[in-house]
């Protein structure tokens, strides 16, 4: 096991170690994540589904899904790869693989005490902050810092020219997240109140995504779509117009989740402006990546971690689209507040970035494990259960957010709101499981991959041997 | 880049919030709920330890002089923390912190003595503006005598009850925020600015499952139906998808006989299949139990 290189001395370590480190822990964060996602799917579907005890109540496990699904799986995973691509393109090691397997031990250990106490009910209160405020200095010290000094330092003992733009998004958003984390959590450090926290609670949930979830998650794809094609990125240009543009334009909108609070009118307007401007960044990275593929088409089909990274950055399209407008006053009474943004925040999460570090957990485990993927037929069938369980839960959480809508805006009793919106919690139930099983066969393959996949010989890469025998 | 965002999207935004004058709303939540609901030192456990109370008064405690319509006072033993307004007059609103001061005496206060408010009223320029006052200073009130005066039956666990509200998870799937273009006629009116000044936290939700119930009590103010609904809501609404939150009737009822929660179920069950003419009875609950602190809350604060 790999816990035993963290007194090792750093010399001694296998490059690689706290790779995959990070990225078994993503997996079996995502596999625990999207199986409470389908629990509490169940409890919504039939409510009197393990009932009466207070640990399996909604109240409690809700939170617990959202936390190990953001700051377990698509974080780790983001470290995961931020420990092989920042060295494999400055072309150097890693600065220091000690510090990256305690980071990822302080964080596995962090987190599963932070869950278990918010599960028992050790709350702040605050959504997506739930964390009672000392777990949140152990994310900003023990994990943040550290895996911050490894990915710059790598950097900045690169032997190549320039910093590419993967690790110009990797370098900032560590910077960005922490800075997110000590403004957000201080109001409950300072117990600052009222409509400041309510407001710094926002801030908070809306930066997590908007400067790091979904940039670094853009960040990723800029490594992976050349790599595997062999093509080069299409216009580095482009990739710098939208690095730029996400600080600039993603950096403010955050009241938009509260156009219904009582807060200045001017920020309520400056933020939705703002909110159509990430546009800009969103369509230059689509483009960017789409041509990118130019040519290498086919592999969309043929090779699993293109099919999984070019499908995240196609659902990153209705994504923005929906992101851009639907902050706007003019559709977002329709829809605030209503089953309509859990499936846009599901799209955000689940399709557009999970999709794109599923393909960079596939490929970077099997570069650093020099082992072929044990299955691809189970990697398809993963495939197939993620997007076609992710398709079913975004459509029947649309249709029920447009039923609420409609029932709030002609003033339909909420209990009929609840009826008609039956079938679709059922439907959300089944497409939640279908993730979930999915999840857990990749968690098998990518174990038996460890253990029996075929070598890798030096100097080829795994995707080129998909269908060598 | 970063600078200027933080600059815009942070410090602009707190000039308008500090600037925040507190309503009746803001003061009344925040002296019935504490210095802050959630985790802190003085509730590890999130159990809703060390938090004020809220008492419905007949009649002056010191003189015996009635009083109509009743006054709500907020008790604070010794040792619990101070609302947020009372820690820190800032928070207030430049207006109400004067008043709150030099009216209220809210300045002259110890900890370790506990200390009882009341909420009163003042013409300012032709305006009515709600402060807070020290009764405790003024009138020489003390939270034991107080709390004796008013009895079991008119004190409020106010405090405690919002703190189940956030353990329990309930705003995961209820609001306590009406919105301003369209839910006025069925879920009442939407907060104001001043309405949050000291609340810690917030939580007035985001994802809506369920109906708003920031006005509920004005709705619905029966504690019968709360108590059926609460244990198990097919009671009162068969089509809820509201959870059961029978485990917050503790172990015992209000006689201290054992509740059999698999008796229970079953009958309920029975009734469910026909078996059975009626539902069994929800039990009485103790008068120290997490659902007698939520009822209170919910019928009290959310007017
Ligand atoms: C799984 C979602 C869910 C959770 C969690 C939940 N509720 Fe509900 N609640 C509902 C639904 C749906 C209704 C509407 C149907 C009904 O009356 O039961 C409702 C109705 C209510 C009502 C009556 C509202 C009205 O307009 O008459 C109150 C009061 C209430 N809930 C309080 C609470 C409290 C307090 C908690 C936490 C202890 C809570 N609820 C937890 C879903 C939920």
């Amino acid at each position: 096991m790999l816990l035993k290189y963290l007194f090792a001395k750093n010399e001694d370590i296998p490059a690689g170690s706290s790779t995959i480190f990070f990225g078994y822990s993503a997996i079996f964060w995502f596999v625990v994540g999207t199986g409470l996602g389908s629990f509490n799917a169940a409890k919504l579907a039939f409510p009197d589904f393990a009932t009466g005890v207070e640990l399996f109540a909604f109240g409690h496990m809700r939170q617990v899904h959202v936390l190990a699904v953001i700051l377990g799986w698509i974080s780790m995973a983001f470290a995961m790869t931020m420990m092989y691509m920042t060295p494999a393109l400055g072309n150097t090691k890693l600065w220091s693989e000690k510090l990256g397997l305690w980071t990822a031990f302080n964080w596995n250990a962090g987190l599963s005490l932070g869950l278990i106490l918010l599960w028992c009910g050790f709350t702040s209160g605050r959504e997506y902050s739930d964390l009672i405020w000392p777990i949140d200095l152990v994310v900003i010290f023990g994990v943040l810092v550290p895996l911050g000094m490894n990915v710059w330092m790598t950097i900045a003992q690169r032997r190549t020219q320039g910093i590419y733009i993967t690790n110009w998004f990797f370098g900032a958003c560590i910077f960005f997240l922490i800075i997110v984390f000590l403004v957000g959590q201080s109001a409950e450090l300072f117990n600052l109140t009222g409509l400041t926290e309510g407001y710094l609670t926002f801030w908070f949930a809306h930066n997590v995504l908007g400067l790091w979830i979904t940039p670094v998650a853009a960040g990723i794809a800029y490594y992976t779509i050349p790599k595997l094609t062999g093509n080069p990125l299409y216009s580095h240009r482009i990739g710098h117009l939208h690095f730029w543009s996400i600080i600039a334009f993603y950096s403010t909108p955050a009241s938009h989740h509260l156009l219904s609070a009582p807060l200045p009118e001017w920020l309520k307007s400056f933020a939705s402006v703002e909110g159509v401007l990430i546009l800009i960044p969103a369509v230059a990275f689509v483009a960017n990546i789409l041509l990118t593929m130019k040519g290498r088409w086919s592999m969309f089909v043929e090779n699993v971690e293109i099919k999984f990274s070019v499908t995240g950055v196609l659902l990153a399209i209705p994504l923005n689209m929906q992101g851009g407008f639907q902050q706007t006053r003019a559709i977002n009474w329709y829809v605030h507040g209503t089953g309509w943004i859990v499936a846009h925040a599901h799209l955000a999460l689940l399709g557009m970035s999970s999709f794109l570090e599923i393909a960079a957990v596939y490929f970077g485990l099997q570069q650093v494990l020099r082992r072929k993927l044990y299955s691809l037929v189970l990697a398809n069938f993963h495939f197939w259960f993620v997007i076609i369980g992710f398709c079913i839960y975004w459509i029947s959480m649309t249709i029920a957010g447009l039923i609420q809508g409609a029932g709030k805006i002609y003033e339909v009793p909420y209990i009929d709101v609840v009826i008609a919106e039956h079938p679709y919690m059922i439907a959300r139930w089944i497409g939640g499981t279908m993730v979930f099983t999915g999840n857990m066969v990749w968690l098998y393959n990518m174990y038996m991959t460890a253990r029996e996949g075929t070598i890798v010989p030096k100097g080829r890469y795994a995707h080129e041997m998909a269908y060598e025998r | 880049m970063l600078g200027l965002s933080m600059t815009i999207t942070l410090m602009l935004p707190s000039f308008d919030f500090r600037s925040a004058e507190s309503t009746w709303v803001g003061l009344d939540k925040s002296l019935s709920n504490g210095l802050r609901i959630g985790w802190s030192y003085e509730d590890p456990f999130v159990v809703g330890a060390s938090k004020p109370l809220t008492v419905i008064l007949n009649a002056n405690p010191k003189t015996g002089e009635p009083y109509d319509p009743p006054v709500r006072a907020y008790v604070y033993q010794p040792g619990t923390p101070f609302a947020s307004g009372v820690e820190h007059p800032d928070n207030l609103g430049p207006t109400v912190k004067k008043l709150s001061l030099e009216r209220g005496k809210i300045d002259q206060l110890d900890r370790s003595q506990g200390a009882v408010f009341t909420i009163e009223f003042a013409d300012v320029n032709g305006q009515e503006w709600a402060y807070v006052v020290n009764e405790t200073a003024t009138k020489g009130w003390t939270p034991q005598e107080v709390l004796s005066a008013a009895g079991d039956a008119n004190t409020r666990y106010v405090g405690r009850g919002k703190t189940v509200y956030i353990t329990e998870g309930c705003w995961w799937c209820h609001t306590l925020l009406p919105e301003h273009t369209q839910d006025w006629q069925v879920f009442g009116t939407p907060p104001y600015l001043g309405d949050f000044n000291g609340e810690m936290p917030t939580a007035f939700g985001s994802d809506r499952k369920a109906p708003d119930i920031l006005h509920v009590a004005s709705r619905n103010s029966s504690r019968e139906w709360m108590m059926m609904h609460f244990f198990n809501p097919r009671l009162v609404q068969p089509n809820s998808i509201m959870p059961r939150f029978d485990y917050l009737w503790g172990k015992v009822d209000a006689n201290g006989n054992p509740i059999d929660f698999a008796k229970w179920r079953a009958d309920y069950t029975a009734y469910r299949k026909g078996e059975r003419a009626y539902p069994p009875e929800v039990p009485e609950y103790a008068r120290n139990t997490e659902i007698r602190a939520l009822i209170d809350w919910v019928l009290t604060s959310l007017k």
